[in-house]
């Protein structure tokens, strides 16, 4: 069991309605020190609003958020907090070094570090060149950049990226999963606001997706994705009757002759299959494990809410 | 305690944006434009009495003198209110709508400190901006006709206060609505206290309560413009006023309770500034 200060975030019964528009019903979210966690949910399903909540930004109609501890209306907590906004928008009349400077300041970092932690930071984001360039002439793209640096001056315990990867090309996402990837190493929590699937699948522990407000699944992404497991199977001698049978492990789908995919519960099961399959004399050829894609479990996810 | 910080910012903001050169120059323009005036005109009434040989009237002279600067105080006045609520009307509002705010309000630091500083930063400006434009238009007419107004320090500082009382209410304008709906708002309300003092200075030329009455509920609800006739009222030499019928003598001053009013008001006007700030979402 762990105690609410184990966790870097956690949220009950968090709601937020703008007049009769509910941007969060009921989020109930934990989220423990170390993780890099995923926030998953299709535009307007209210990561933002959520993210928004935990920093004091936004009050909730109800529930609580805690926050290292802390409730996100105490600042002091946020000496230990890195934030990139979805909307990084910054004083455009600093030139890039001054800007860090003067938000390491705000963060009460002291200023002999703060000489060293700047340079530092612009290397590792990549904008060494650009140091005395103002923020004005800034690309989307080195903005997303700073707005990372400028995240991480106070070497937080706790990281919120809302879609760090919006704006930035290839080389730029690569750059963020890096980072991503160090922070998690150095034991730093990072929550991670994203609709692009493929980010939060290569840097992620653990992800909960959001629909309208609220968590539909929680879960530790390799679980997750294992859980719906599909095999695809080649055989040989498959009867009518065993391919009834066969449905009790899951439904089949019969791809062409002698190929079919069987959606499992989980690749636990994937054993007994082989060794029923046998045992009703069938020729097994192959048994190709199809874990799902992230994009697979998120429109199955979606959508199961949709028919439920 | 960052709000002294905040306010540093706001000042670097303002000469990083050219604000400060551009302000320095027009300003300069204006003191030199002002002085020009002043000389020539002093010169010529000078002449004129010389020249009718009994020498120029010693009041009419310093009349002229004070006239032209009170002149220059209306004008500076106006500066003041012009420049206070543009340079700080898109301020909060902006920074809102722009979302650079986000970066600022979940550092360690809390909401207030953040309003308070940007009031303090722009404040310091607006006095700064009183001193060298209304303290340059002094000094011209002391160089030139040995004019000295009196009561000169309460004078700047109710000069002053016309630009923070304007100043407070922009940012309590900012924390509730866009740029331009505030910039309209307190340039409105501006306006109606102007329009109130004037209808008070004829009703009591001519005795009309319900116009003096219409100018003291107008300086309640904006009490800038009876700010500035304090100011000038009290700059003006004493022996002067009343002799001369002209739009920078009072004949209605406004009251010390007035000022109280003024003080009173603008730090309800911050309260309620810091309170919305503090509650709304970013």
């Amino acid at each position: 069991m762990t105690g609410p200060s184990d966790l870097a975030i956690r949220a009950e019964g968090l709601r937020k309605e703008y007049g009769r528009t509910v941007a969060v019903a009921n989020l109930n979210l934990a989220v423990e020190r170390g993780e890099v966690f995923g926030f998953l949910g299709p535009n307007g399903a209210g990561k933002t609003t959520s993210l928004k909540m935990f920093l004091g930004l936004v009050r909730p109609t109800a529930g609580a958020a805690h926050i290292l501890g802390s409730t996100p209306s105490d600042w002091h907590s946020r000496t230990r907090v890195g934030f990139l906004p979805e909307h990084f928008r910054f004083q455009e009349w600093l030139r890039a070094a001054e800007f860090l400077e003067v938000h390491a300041h705000l963060y009460g970092v002291a200023p002999a570090v703060s000489r060293q932690r700047v340079p530092e930071l612009l290397e590792l984001t990549g904008l060494a060149r650009h140091a005395d360039k103002p923020l004005r002439d800034f690309s989307k793209g080195m903005l997303q950049r700073i707005g990372l640096a400028q995240a991480l001056l106070n070497e937080p315990e706790l990281v919120f990226l809302d879609e760090p990867t919006s704006g930035l090309d290839p080389l730029g996402r690569r750059l963020v999963r890096d980072i991503i990837r160090s922070l998690r190493a150095r034991g730093i929590t990072v929550f991670l606001n994203s609709h692009l699937l493929s980010e939060i699948e290569v840097t992620c522990d653990r992800v909960a997706f959001i629909r309208q407000g609220e968590v539909v699944q929680t879960g530790r992404l390799d679980e997750l994705l294992a859980a719906g497991a599909e095999v695809e199977l080649r055989l040989e001698g498959l009867s009518p009757e065993s391919m009834q049978g066969l449905s009790r492990f899951g439904p089949c789908e019969k791809l062409d002759a002698g190929r079919l995919v069987v959606r499992l519960e989980s690749e636990a099961q994937v054993p007994d299959l082989v060794a029923w399959l046998s045992a009703q004399g069938v020729r097994i050829y192959s048994v190709i494990p199809r874990r799902l894609s992230l994009e697979e479990f998120f429109m199955r996810v979606m959508e199961g809410e949709e028919a439920g | 305690m960052k709000v002294p910080y905040i306010a540093w910012l706001t000042f670097r903001e303002a000469r990083r944006r050219r604000l400060l050169l551009v302000g320095l120059v027009l300003g300069l323009a204006f003191l030199v434009l002002y002085g020009l005036g002043f000389y020539f005109l002093h010169r010529d009434i000078l002449r004129a009495s010389q020249a009718e040989g009994n020498g120029p009237g010693p009041l009419a002279a310093r009349e002229m003198s004070n006239t032209f600067t009170m002149m220059g105080l209306y004008a500076v006045n106006f500066l003041v209110v012009m420049v206070t609520v543009l340079s700080s009307v898109d301020t909060i509002s902006g920074e809102i709508a722009s979302h650079s705010i986000q970066s600022i309000v979940t550092k360690p630091l809390a909401r207030w400190e953040v309003l308070l500083g940007k009031w303090l930063g722009y404040a310091l400006m607006v006095s700064a901006t009183v001193l060298f434009l209304a303290g340059g238009v002094l000094l011209i007419s002391f160089l030139i006709s040995g004019f000295v107004a009196n009561n000169l320090i309460a004078g700047l500082i109710l000069m002053m206060m016309v630009g923070w009382v304007l100043l407070t209410l922009t940012l309590l304008g900012g924390t509730l609505f866009s740029t331009i709906t505030n910039g309209v708002l307190v340039c409105m309300l501006f306006i109606l206290a102007f329009m109130g003092g004037w209808t008070e200075q004829v009703g009591a030329a001519i005795h009309n309560d319900t116009a003096l009455n219409i100018g003291i509920v107008s300086s309640l609800i904006m009490p800038t413009e009876a700010l500035w006739r304090r100011a000038a009222a009290l700059m003006q030499p004493s022996s002067l006023i009343g002799l001369f019928n002209s739009p920078f003598i009072s004949t209605s001053v406004p009251s010390p309770a007035m000022v109280i009013y003024a003080v009173i008001y603008a730090a309800v006007a911050l309260g309620v500034a810091v309170w919305v700030f503090q509650q709304r979402d970013l």
